[in-house]
């Protein structure tokens, strides 16, 4: 199946199991998001499936078009087609931009193939465009120094440039301005198609309304414990996390 | 050997042919095997007896370990050989050169490099060099440049005037054990207002076991010349430690511009123990730019004596420190006239249970005016196993005048490097753009091929360093 499939997972940090048992299956052309509280457990969820080691599963599976991907270090699940865009990326001081995402496509090339270098810049160029990056940053040293905003711009750079088959987006809204999130969700928007499942992680609403999702999974203690259409968000903004957990502990 | 392909073998020199040589001091060192270098040079006397004065130093000075490492401690003097060569002059032309050592070079890419950038090439093998050539353009401008020995025969009126005046015999038992055996190494003369545009470069080559490879260089820059030096340095990997102790001295003179670059990548049983260091008189610049990889233990401190009024000193230094490994570098400026600067910049990397110590001395007395010092020191470790220290000595008085002192210690996380992998960049590859990245801006400083070279080195340290 093409899809990106997590089973019955159970994900630890040290001896705290905070990932409980969650089933989500991402068909690829589909846009799915997850809402839940503060540490309920989403970013963790993304980190374990981008393969953390300090994110120990300890049971269930997760397959990428029907391969196991939880026995493969991080690297060899990007290169089967995983993009993970973080919460709060990491500075790499020194790297330039163009550098990093040069080596990263290049590590997707056979030995001995070289990336055209001709190319990847206007690709790069046309991409940072869209995202209305300026040029200077090519240059500068990845994420170093950028505002919140220009950082989550760039992880969407990084997604256009890598072509990821699945791609889950931790809270790329948080920390974005009314004009960053407008061209943040383009970003994503234009990226959708056949080719790209996607999984979008966010504790607002607000971001749904940009982009829009096919379905809509709410997460509460490492569980996924409603799923429905686009407008089970707009209830949740309504009545609040609150709500959930109040209906879940009366079952 | 159809894989002898020059990308594999010219980052690592851990080949090697095997030996015989015409030229063999044997197995220790007493004033006899002074007298067997001394004799199979052909030397005068003057530096026959230069060389077993050296030697009396060399056994009545204590180990440094005081300050050093007990490593040190590890060296037996008695079993290494002191001198091994085929032949006494260098070839003009590759073709002369025999066929293993012409292999050696060709496969560190030496042949090449010369055809494309370089204005002459010294290739040392063991204890001699094998080829020494200068382009004829150059030559006419009347640089010298060519070994010591030819150095201390042919032009004895430059050579014996700043022979071991920069560091004398007795500045440490390591710069005093080369003062007594030394033999290869290069010497060059610059002539006033020569501006030599190609670099000249020195290859040293260790390819016998249990050897010491104790090359001698002075370089003088005359009035108002420039010239740019560069050396590397292999050896293959051995059971036993080899031991490579160079003296270098610089002198420029007014107004005159020396650039020394060193690569080297020694493998991880050499003791590398070098002492380096320069004089420049009224207005001159001299910069030392050394990157240190491999090597068991690394001790060198490039120093510049900043003896002229404005004269400008630079050590810009990398240190990589693999597993197991030791580099304790660092550099000294002694301001000696007014209005005279110095930079220091010096950025080491440890990895796994590797070691980088920073030693600097600055010294600007009481008297001078106008002087000025800037040291930077940069560490960055890659796991919790690995160490570094700073030993920052910088006396500055006098009211006019200062010295500014930064030091950082920084790690890479594995939140960092999770974050490259998760691009698809394997471990090796994101531990390797990191540290790229951390030494850089200072990179960017070096010629084109060097910081090819370099970014190779590195590259192929980190893949040995994980899983
Ligand atoms: N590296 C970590 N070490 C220890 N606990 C962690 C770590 N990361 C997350 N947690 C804990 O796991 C829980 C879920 O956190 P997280 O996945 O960040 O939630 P969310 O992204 O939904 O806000 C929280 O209780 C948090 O404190
Ligand atoms: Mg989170």
């Amino acid at each position: 199946m093409n899809a990106l499939e997590i089973k019955d997972l159970h994900v630890s940090i040290g001896d705290k199991e905070i990932i409980r048992g969650l089933t989500l299956t991402v068909p690829r052309g589909e846009v799915h998001a997850i809402m839940g509280p503060n540490g309920s457990g989403k970013s963790t969820l993304s980190k374990a499936i981008g393969g953390h080691p300090d994110y120990v599963v300890t049971s269930g599976t997760v397959r990428l078009d029907g391969v196991n991907i939880l026995d493969m270090a991080a690297d060899a699940r990007a290169r089967a087609g995983l993009f993970l865009a973080f919460q709060y990326p990491m500075e790499i001081p020194g790297v330039s931009n163009a550098n990093f995402i040069r080596a990263a496509l290049q590590a997707r090339l056979p030995d001995g193939e070289e990336l055209e270098a001709t190319d990847f810049y206007a690709q790069l160029y046309a991409e940072m465009d869209k995202l209305e990056m300026s040029r200077t940053f090519t240059a500068r040293s990845v994420n170093e120094g950028f505002s919140g905003g220009e950082k989550k711009r760039n992880e969407i750079l990084q997604m256009a440039m890598l072509k990821p088959k699945y791609a889950i987006l931790d809270e790329t809204d948080s920390g974005l301005d009314i004009d960053a999130l407008r061209i943040v969700s383009a970003g994503v928007n234009a990226q959708r198609g056949p080719g790209l499942g996607a999984l979008v992680i966010t504790h607002y609403q607000r971001l749904l309304d940009y982009i829009v999702p096919d379905h809509v999974h709410v997460m509460v203690e490492g569980r996924i414990v409603r799923t429905g259409g686009k407008e089970l968000a707009l209830e949740l903004e309504e009545k609040g996390y609150d709500f959930i957990k109040e209906s879940l502990t009366t079952v | 050997m159809s894989t002898d392909t020059l990308d594999i073998d010219r980052t690592r020199g851990d080949f090697s042919y095997p030996e015989q040589h015409t030229f063999d001091a044997g197995t220790g060192l007493t004033h006899d095997t002074i007298d067997y270098i001394s004799g199979v040079k052909g030397e005068p006397d003057w530096i026959r007896e230069f060389r077993h004065k050296a030697l009396d130093t060399f056994l009545a000075k204590p180990m440094p370990t005081h300050w050093a490492s007990h490593d040190l401690e590890n060296i037996v003097f008695k079993n290494i050989r002191y001198y091994l060569a085929n032949a006494q002059k260098p070839k003009r032309s590759w073709d002369d050169v025999s066929e293993d050592e012409k292999r050696t070079f060709e496969r560190l890419g030496i042949p090449e490099q010369e055809r494309r950038f370089l204005a002459g090439v010294e290739a040392q093998f063991d204890s001699e060099a094998v080829y020494s050539n200068i382009k004829a353009a150059v030559g006419e401008q009347g640089v010298i440049f060519c070994g010591s020995t030819e150095g201390l025969k042919e032009h004895p009126e430059i050579f014996r005037k700043w022979f071991g005046k920069v560091i004398p015999t007795g500045d440490n038992k390591f710069s005093a054990l080369n003062s007594a055996v030394f033999s290869g190494g290069s010497f060059i003369y610059v002539p006033p207002g020569v501006k030599v545009k190609h670099p000249l470069q020195a290859y040293f080559r260790i390819n016998a076991e249990n050897f010491g490879q104790f090359e001698r260089t002075l370089i003088i820059a005359d009035e108002g010349s420039e010239v740019m030096y560069m050396e590397g340095c292999t050896a293959p990997k051995f059971e036993t430690a080899t031991l490579h102790s160079a003296v270098v001295e610089l002198v420029a003179m007014k107004g005159a511009k020396i650039q020394y670059i060193t690569v080297q990548n020694w493998s991880a049983n050499v003791f590398n123990l070098v002492t380096k260091r320069a004089i420049a008189h009224e207005e001159a610049e001299v910069k030392w730019i050394d990157c240190n990889i491999g090597s068991r233990l690394t001790m060198k401190y490039p120093g510049v004596i900043l003896k002229g009024r404005k004269a400008r000193g630079e050590v810009i230094s990398i240190a990589l420190a693999g597993d197991g490994q030791h580099q304790d570098t660092g550099a000294k400026m002694v301001h000696a006239a007014d209005e005279t600067t110095s930079n220091i910049v010096s950025k080491s990397i440890s990895l796994g249970t590797g070691r980088a110590t920073y030693r600097g001395l600055v010294h600007i007395p009481k008297h001078l005016k106008g002087c000025k010092n800037n040291t930077e020191c940069d560490a960055l470790l890659i796991n919790s196993t690995a160490r570094t220290d700073t030993y920052p000595a910088i006396t500055v008085r006098g009211t006019g005048n200062s010295s500014q002192h930064e030091a950082s210690v920084s790690q890479i996380s594995a939140e960092q490097i999770f974050y490259m992998m998760s691009r698809g960049l394997t471990e090796a590859q994101a531990m390797s753009l990191s540290v790229n990245g951390f030494v850089n801006d200072l990179v960017r400083q070096f010629p084109m091929e060097y910081s090819v070279e370099l970014k190779r080195l590195i590259d192929l340290e980190m893949e040995g360093s994980v899983g």
